[in-house]
């Protein structure tokens, strides 16, 4: 069975697009078939993450119109047969998108794929509703600070009552996905701890990806971090979570990348 | 807790961080889904006010302040010039 999953926060910039294409990766390296869809319609950034930008052709919008083929806009990764992108268009604005059209083209998609990974645009508009619409499963990609923590509450509440699965009286399959998380400051009390993070949002966590300058080179060179540098700290928390994803019980660290007394003195701990 | 922070001698701040969250939160779960209280207050008292008094629409202002332990609703409503009059004869 399919599963259409989307990755979803409310606030922009928290790594939406960054895990989109991380977990998209290792999912397609696990043996999944794998499909990512941007929804970020006139700004969109996956094919640019994915190093698939001068392969664009077609998009999410001609394909929703009807002006192309969905296997004609779909791009496979030159690096991972199972990966395929749709990208969103550039040039047309987020109304182009109607909710039938969509709901059309997650069903075609979930014929060919194991995975349906929708890249949620930031917000709560249309674009933000229409990738949460048809989900069966939600990463919440939230940061360690207040108005990232509030957007997250507010999106777990659209997925909640705004999704097919919920109108359906089911529930959409949430889990909490930390970013940018510095275990030294959180141990000086001067970011939110987890515990803090998934007390307050009483959402399960899927991982910790540590704040890293892996994730700036991974997209500076379009390569999902998992592929680009699969040793470094954010691709191995991307490839536990991925794992939890897949049905796997590992234990939750916040993978680092050093160790030994700094890691001691800063009081460094899983939640 | 770390060690770091004794030297530090500078507060944490992500206690102040989770408390404030958790006020906050506990306050827009409760809205989620239902009309917008404050707008709903603000046209009904802008109704009751007007069967009286000719007011201007925009100088009848409904704040709502939230604290931890005491909330307070505000509700200032500008008259117009010889509005009192009515009210000193009404009375």
């Amino acid at each position: 069975m399919a599963k259409v999953l989307v990755v979803t926060s409310g606030k922009g910039g928290v790594g939406k697009t960054t895990t989109t294409a991380a977990i998209g990766a290792a999912l397609a390296q696990a043996g999944q078939k794998v499909v990512v869809v941007d929804f970020d319609v006139g700004l969109r950034n996956l094919d640019l993450v994915l190093g698939a930008e001068r392969r664009v052709v077609f998009d999410l919008i001609n394909v929703v119109h009807g002006v192309a083929k969905l296997p004609q806009a779909l791009i496979r990764d030159k690096r991972l047969e199972n990966l395929s992108l749709l990208p969103a268009s550039q040039t047309k604005d987020k109304d182009a998108l109607t909710e039938e059209g969509v709901g059309r083209v997650i069903t075609e998609l979930r014929k060919s794929f194991d995975w349906v990974i929708c890249d949620s645009p930031a917000g709560i508009e249309r674009g933000a509703m229409l990738a949460m619409r048809y989900a069966d499963e939600a990463v919440i990609v939230t940061n360690p600070e207040v108005s990232s923590v509030r957007d997250s509450d507010r999106i777990i509440g659209m997925l909640d009552s705004k999704t097919v699965r919920a109108e359906n009286g089911e529930r959409v399959e949430k889990h909490i996905l930390i970013t940018r998380y510095d275990a030294g400051r959180a141990a000086r009390g001067e970011m939110l701890s987890i515990d803090d993070v998934l007390e307050i949002l009483a959402t399960p966590l899927l991982g910790i990806v540590p704040e890293s300058q892996d994730v700036l080179r991974a997209s500076n060179v379009g390569c999902p971090v998992t592929l680009n540098n699969p040793s470094s700290a954010p691709a191995r928390a991307y490839s536990d979570a991925t794992r939890r994803l897949l049905g796997e019980q590992i234990e939750m660290l916040v993978p680092s990348e050093r160790k030994g007394l700094m890691n001691l003195l800063l009081g460094r701990r899983a939640a | 807790m770390s060690v770091l922070r004794l030297f530090s001698g500078r507060p944490a701040t992500a206690p102040i961080a989770r408390e404030r969250l958790q006020i906050l939160l506990a306050h827009e779960r409760g809205l989620r889904g239902q009309p917008d209280l404050l707008m709903q207050l603000r046209e009904e008292i802008l109704a009751v006010v007007s069967r009286h008094v000719v007011l201007d629409p925009d100088k009848v202002i409904v704040r709502m302040e939230r604290g931890k332990h005491v909330s307070t609703l505000e509700v200032d409503i500008e008259l117009p010039v010889g509005a009192d009059r009515a009210f000193a004869s009404a009375g």
